[in-house]
């Protein structure tokens, strides 16, 4: 019997041939990383353990993302809490405000995650890592700690859910479309405890920025992390990047997999994620009544890479945000942040009215930059709409991919592209 | 080996109570659980934390603690008073975190099915809940092997900490 690509991750690191669902392992892992929120908990209180040292000050990376640049004088004292923990610990990975990222788009970007590893980060959406065939697992703060004492945690091997992506995504249907159709046909708890792997000829339409975004979601309907087999694609973005070897595993063609769902992505519409739950998805018809937004956001760990700000200026080129929304743009990392001035992006969001913010997850998470007031409702390209996410328990969230979002600035009601004359 | 049993009156959620739910972000900055627990579902049911007598059972449906990864919440799970959770399921991050501070979880099918505010008897090593006054017992899924054994250390870190002290470094 064959083996998926998490089961030969998971064996690999666990000194084992052959692992099966069910199983409970330890295996080593490769790289470790946390944003202040989870780090500072982590470290509470744990000061004595501390003296041990950590496993490896080259495989942990601290990335303060959440709060910065620091939202109030509270998140100021854990900032510095875990700065002089990072400086304590010699860590060689640390990021400081003005060469940061949003943790998810900086540590590939950084070379930080190479196929084939076992990548372990304190926060739900690391699963976004498995786009480049690592096995990319979202962790609490115990067991951050853990990990970073001894380098290895605990998992149980999880089944794998295939999902078959078919055909050539159709004008302005992105990525965020795919998996947002998916936790409409999964909901929200629909896969948990499993592994998302996505696999089909629709993949050779997906840039690296493009699979990040659909793996980014996998938690969304509850997977323990999703994977995508490296192909030419993963291995461009990863020359000359990635700071260790990788390891190419596909899955075998007898691997054994829970369930299989077929998507074709060429018939595929704009998807729409309606308030309160990512699971609540529905097609952008045009039909029916208009949906009036006060705010637009573009950006966050789903949506903030380069790809999306070119998309989203390429439908803002010589808009105007309409009179009544309000629209912010953040670039993912430092380094988006450059490319895209570079490019002159920022030009056109200035001048088609946006405001263009520093890397952060701040108004994502309804912690800063970007609150709703009550009866306030937003489109935003962030991965969770739950009631209160983004601010006011009684403001309402929308998500969608860029092209949407972006045609919602112009319009003032969530549009599509096609209606941005 | 503790007996990990509980008695309590039950305080009830639905499905899919997420974890911006249960702790939104602005108090992410908070870490023990006498700063977390005086939050717990404070947008949604203001006031409920103040009323969660302590060792109180809390049951849910469906994919409990769904969304982040945020350990906060199990946390302020613990620190407004309730020494276990049952839930129909649980979400992979929530069920780990709550492990792994040592606080008890018990998958119970059926868990929609306890009616409000009853006073139960939670065993989660035999996985079995029962309604104290009309003696109705709930099958569960038992808690066994390592993640019983974590809890029986008193969380993941004091497991680690006994691995440490037995190999002797």
């Amino acid at each position: 019997m064959g083996m998926t690509i998490t089961e030969k991750i998971l064996a690999a690191h666990s000194g084992r041939d052959r692992v099966a669902p069910g199983e409970f392992l330890m295996p080593k892992i490769d790289m470790l990383f946390g944003n202040e929120l989870g780090t500072s908990l982590s470290i509470q209180g744990r000061e004595h353990l501390l003296e041990r040292g950590v496993f490896d000050p080259g495989r942990v990376a601290i990335i303060p993302d959440h709060f910065t640049p620091n939202k109030d004088i509270v998140a100021a004292e854990m900032c510095k809490k875990v700065r002089n923990f990072a400086k304590s610990q010699q860590l060689e990975h640390y990021y400081e405000v003005g060469r940061m990222g949003i943790e998810h788009v900086l540590m590939h970007e950084k070379g930080l995650i190479s196929a084939g590893e076992i990548v372990v980060g304190a926060d739900s959406h690391t699963c976004t890592h498995g786009a480049l065939g690592a096995l990319a697992l979202g962790v609490g703060s115990t067991d951050f700690f853990y990990a970073l004492l001894t380098g290895e945690l605990w998992v149980m091997v999880p089944e794998t859910i295939r999902i078959v992506l078919t055909g050539k995504p159709g004008r302005w249907v992105t990525s965020k479309d795919i998996i947002l159709h998916l936790a409409g046909l999964l909901g929200i708890g629909g896969a948990n405890y499993k592994v998302l792997e996505f696999c089909g000829d629709a993949l050779s339409y997906l840039s690296m920025d493009a699979r990040f975004t659909l793996c980014n979601m996998a938690v969304e309907v509850g997977a323990k992390s999703a994977v995508i087999a490296p192909d030419e694609i993963t291995l461009r973005y990863l020359e000359g990047r990635a700071l260790r070897p990788w390891n190419i595993y596909q899955s075998d063609p007898d691997a054994v997999y829970c369930r299989t769902i077929e998507i074709d992505v060429a018939s595929l519409g704009l998807q729409i994620a309606y308030p309160h739950s990512p699971g609540n998805v529905k097609s952008l018809t045009g039909d029916g009544e208009k949906i009036p937004v006060d705010q637009v956001f573009v950006g966050g760990c789903t949506n903030g890479r380069l790809e999306d700000l070119r998309i989203a200026a390429e439908i803002l080129r010589g808009k105007s945000v309409h009179p009544d929304v309000r629209m912010i743009i953040s670039p993912g990392s430092q380094e988006v942040y450059l490319q895209a001035m570079e490019e002159g992006l920022f030009k056109v969001f200035v001048e088609a009215g946006a405001v263009v913010n520093t890397p952060s997850c701040g108004a994502c998470i309804g912690g800063h930059s970007g609150l709703l007031a009550s009866g306030e409702r937003c489109i935003s390209t962030t991965n969770r709409n739950f009631k209160g996410r983004m601010g006011h328990v009684d403001s309402e969230v929308y998500l969608s991919g860029v092209p949407v979002a972006a045609a919602s600035a112009v319009m003032g009601y969530i549009a599509s592209p096609a209606e941005v004359q | 080996m503790d007996s990990f049993c509980f008695t309590g009156k039950s305080i009830h959620f639905g499905n899919d109570v997420d974890t911006d739910a249960i702790l939104p972000a602005r108090y992410l900055s908070l870490s023990t659980q006498e700063e977390l627990g005086p939050h717990f579902m404070e947008d949604l049911s203001p006031g409920l934390a103040a009323q969660v007598a302590p060792g109180s059972i809390l049951v849910a449906g469906e994919n409990f603690g769904c969304g982040s990864s945020r350990e906060h919440a199990p946390v302020a799970v613990r620190g407004s008073g309730f020494a276990c959770v049952v839930a129909a399921s649980f979400s992979r991050l929530f069920y780990r975190n709550a492990i792994n501070i040592g606080l008890p979880v018990l998958v119970v099918k059926d868990a929609l099915q306890i009616p409000e505010d009853s006073l139960l008897t939670v065993d989660c090593v035999k996985g079995i809940v029962r309604d104290m006054e009309t003696g109705k017992e709930y099958i569960g899924t038992p808690l066994t092997g390592f993640m019983l054994e974590i809890l029986s250390s008193g969380g993941l870190i004091a497991h680690l900490e006994k691995r440490l002290e037995s190999v002797g470094k």
